[in-house]
């Protein structure tokens, strides 16, 4: 048996944190994908910091990542209210079709 | 009273052409009528104080250039010369003012009009009034610029745009001529005052000018480039045919320009030279010879023409011819009185073509004329009194001026001067016979207008009659009053002072009687005969056609001349100018230059575009290789 030590857990963040970002690349089908993704992505962050936490024994990082979680919920509130508010004004929230930013 | 001469014409033009719109067209057409009227007043009086008082006078108005050696002043010079001049233009300039009141009352561009020939009168009183080379060819310049605006008048016109760019183009042939002269002035005496230049003359008569690798005599070079420039602006062989086309200007504008006043600038030009001309035989010969050619041609094309301006403007070109052989054989001062009365008479004639022209309703074909003569009775005879002083009919003006030329000519002595006299004679029979041509073709015989029926015919409006009159005066008059003054001996000489030089003075002989009379006995009999020829038998100039057709079509075709530049000119530069244009300039310049480049800008900018797709994942992912690779960068370094 091998001991769980802070690379896996290191690992792990990484790992979602790829999947996160690569999430908001290859999704060509919904911005609500994209949210999720940017959620992974903070997760992946509290992982780091829960487990450094734990390893250098400061619970800091933990009430940090309360925080943290708080701050993701609202943002996923007001996110979802931009796409609903987006999803009115155009009719759609296909990633494909979302390029005003255009010039 | 002379800033008054130069600065009122100037003056209207500006409050004519700037405000004109503002002050609406009346207004506009009295100012600058009554402009140039009182100028005319005050040109008169000068001309008498320098008749009774011998006045002459140089006033600086400002320096103009002042930079090392040049010294170069605005300047108006007052002298017999000068105040001939003055008289012509302004006189005739106020006539035509008047004059295109009536002849322009259809046209809705007046002021600009008015303007326009406002500041032709006021160039061309800078041109007879400078006291230097270099104002001279302001005014020349000056000149040329309106003789442009107002052939263009009608700009809807294309072939009235074509003319404007021609008269412009044949005149650049000539002022190069002439600059080079102006040049190789300054080059020998370092500076343009006429006097200056004038007094260092007669040192340099052996000095040598090395020109297009020929080492010539200096006088003559200078004598032939000035000329060159004069051929142009009074539209002498090889350099005359902007004349003819310039007729598309509305006829006052033929009138002032084109026939009494811009056009004589050259003469104007020898004539004030002469005490450099006199010390060149070579160059005089060579205006002689010019000048009675173009005398002979021009009055050869226009017995054959059937536009009625066309017709006095070749007439104008023929009578500049003579001018310009007078001054040949050294006459300046019968030169400026043909000047003189020629101005009255062609004025005349050319303002009452333009009432036949306003009756017809713009009609200028003399083949759709005829039998008016009772329906415009004062136009009638003002254009006949204007052809009788041209055609030279005992006692009146031209009688005097150009049997002068003639016996001038003949008083010359050598055989340049006894061709010059024949060639005068014939030509004075030719003019005859043309003029009366077009009196009996527009007046006399059938009426031949299909589309306005006699009946409709009508005089001209007063303000149209009133100038004739007072030109009719002039064309009876000037040549029997002012005869003493311009060419008698003793007066003359006194009268011109030293505005002409004669290196001799002119011949005091008579010519033989027999030679005396052969001109007006011609003329006077060329009106009977162009009678039987043009209404009597016209049958008779139709088998003269039919006979001599080639020779015909020859003078009908104007020599070719239009044909002959086009071949060899104007289709050699048409080409390269295609050529470089399609070639070079296209092909070339613009593929690899401005077009290269923007082609290639274009082609990175879409690619570039790319790039800014619109959608946010890429924006992010962009930003995240950035960032890795900057993050990569600093943990490396």
């Amino acid at each position: 048996m091998f001991e769980i030590g802070l690379g896996h857990y290191l690992t792990l963040g990484a790992i979602i944190f790829t999947i996160g970002v690569v999430g908001i690349f290859l999704n060509r089908k919904n911005v609500i994908v994209i949210l999720m993704s940017i959620e992974l992505i903070l997760l992946a962050v509290n992982i780091n910091l829960v487990s450094f936490s734990m390893f250098i024994n400061d619970l800091s990082g933990q009430i940090f990542t309360l925080f943290i979680l708080t701050v993701a919920a609202a943002e996923a509130a007001i996110g979802l209210a931009i796409i609903v508010v987006y999803y009115r004004n155009s009719g759609t929230v296909r990633v494909e079709e979302i390029d005003k930013l255009k010039g | 009273m002379e800033y008054f001469i130069l600065f009122l014409p100037l003056l209207a033009a500006f409050i004519s052409g700037f405000i004109g719109k503002f002050i609406g067209d009346r207004s506009s057409e009295i100012i600058t009528s009554l402009f140039t009227s009182i100028s005319a007043i005050l040109s008169i009086i000068v001309f008498y104080e320098v008749i009774s008082q011998n006045y002459e006078n140089n006033l600086i108005i400002a320096t103009w250039i002042n930079s090392g050696s040049i010294n170069v002043n605005w300047s108006i010079k007052i002298d017999a010369l000068s105040s001939v001049m003055l008289v012509v233009v302004t006189l005739i300039s106020s006539l035509v003012h008047i004059y295109s009141i009536g002849y322009m009352s259809h046209d809705p561009h007046k002021p600009r009009f008015m303007a326009y020939l406002s500041l032709f009168t006021f160039a061309m009183l800078t041109l007879v009034t400078s006291d230097n080379f270099l104002q001279l060819f302001f005014g020349w310049e000056g000149v040329g610029l309106c003789s442009y605006f107002l052939i263009g008048f009608w700009f809807k016109r294309e072939s009235a745009n074509a003319a404007a760019i021609k008269a412009f183009i044949v005149n650049r042939v000539g002022d190069f001529g002439f600059a080079l002269g102006i040049f190789l002035i300054f080059y020998l005496f370092g500076t343009f005052n006429y006097e200056e230049v004038f007094q260092q003359i007669p040192k340099i008569t052996e000095k040598e000018v090395v020109f297009l690798g020929m080492s010539l005599n200096a006088i003559d070079l200078i004598c032939i480039l000035l000329f060159i420039g004069a051929m142009g602006k009074s539209a002498q062989i090889l350099l005359h045919t902007w004349l003819p086309d310039a007729m598309e200007a509305p006829t006052p504008v033929s009138a002032l320009i084109h026939a009494a006043t811009m056009v004589t600038a050259g003469v104007f030009l020898v004539v004030r030279c002469s005490p450099i001309y006199e010390y060149s035989q070579f160059a005089l010969s060579i205006i002689t010879i010019v000048g009675m050619t173009t005398a002979l041609f021009a009055a050869s094309v226009a017995l054959t023409q059937n536009d009625i301006k066309k017709i006095i403007a070749y007439s104008t070109c023929s009578q500049l011819g003579y001018m310009f052989f007078a001054t040949g054989v050294g006459a300046y001062n019968v030169a400026m009185f043909h000047l003189f009365t020629h101005a009255f008479f062609k004025a005349l004639l050319f303002l009452g073509s333009g009432s036949v022209i306003h009756s017809f309703k713009d009609e200028q074909d003399i083949d759709q004329m005829g039998g008016v003569w009772k329906s415009l009775p004062y136009t009638y005879v003002l254009m006949v009194i204007g052809t009788l002083a041209l055609t030279g009919f005992p006692f009146l003006s031209g009688f005097y001026s150009k049997d002068a030329i003639i016996e001038f000519a003949y008083l010359r002595g050598n055989s340049t001067g006894y061709y010059a006299a024949t060639i005068g004679i014939f030509t004075a029979l030719l003019t005859s016979i043309y003029s009366w041509r077009l009196i009996f073709k527009t007046f006399h015989g059938s009426y031949n207008n299909k589309k306005l029926k006699i009946e409709s015919m009508h005089e001209s409006p007063m303000v149209m009659i009133l100038p004739l009159l007072i030109l009719a005066i002039g064309a009876i008059g000037a040549g029997f009053l002012f005869k003493d003054l311009f060419i008698g001996h003793e007066i003359s000489y006194k009268f011109w002072g030293s505005s002409i030089k004669f290196l001799e003075p002119l011949s005091l002989d008579h010519p033989p009687t027999w030679f005396v009379f052969l001109t007006p006995i011609l003329v006077t009999i060329s009106i009977p005969l162009s009678f039987y020829l043009f209404v009597k038998n016209k049958n008779l100039v139709e088998e003269i056609v039919k006979g001599n057709l080639p020779f015909y079509l020859f003078l009908k075709n104007k020599w070719y001349f239009d044909e002959f530049y086009d071949y060899i000119f104007i289709k050699p530069f048409k080409k390269a100018g295609y050529f470089l244009w399609k070639k070079i300039d296209v092909g070339v310049i613009d593929r690899l230059g401005p077009d290269g480049i923007s082609n290639l800008v274009k082609y990175f900018s879409l690619k570039a575009v790319k790039f800014q797709s619109g959608f946010i994942y890429r924006y992010a992912f962009v930003m995240l290789i950035g960032f890795s690779i900057l993050l990569t960068f600093l943990i490396v370094k």
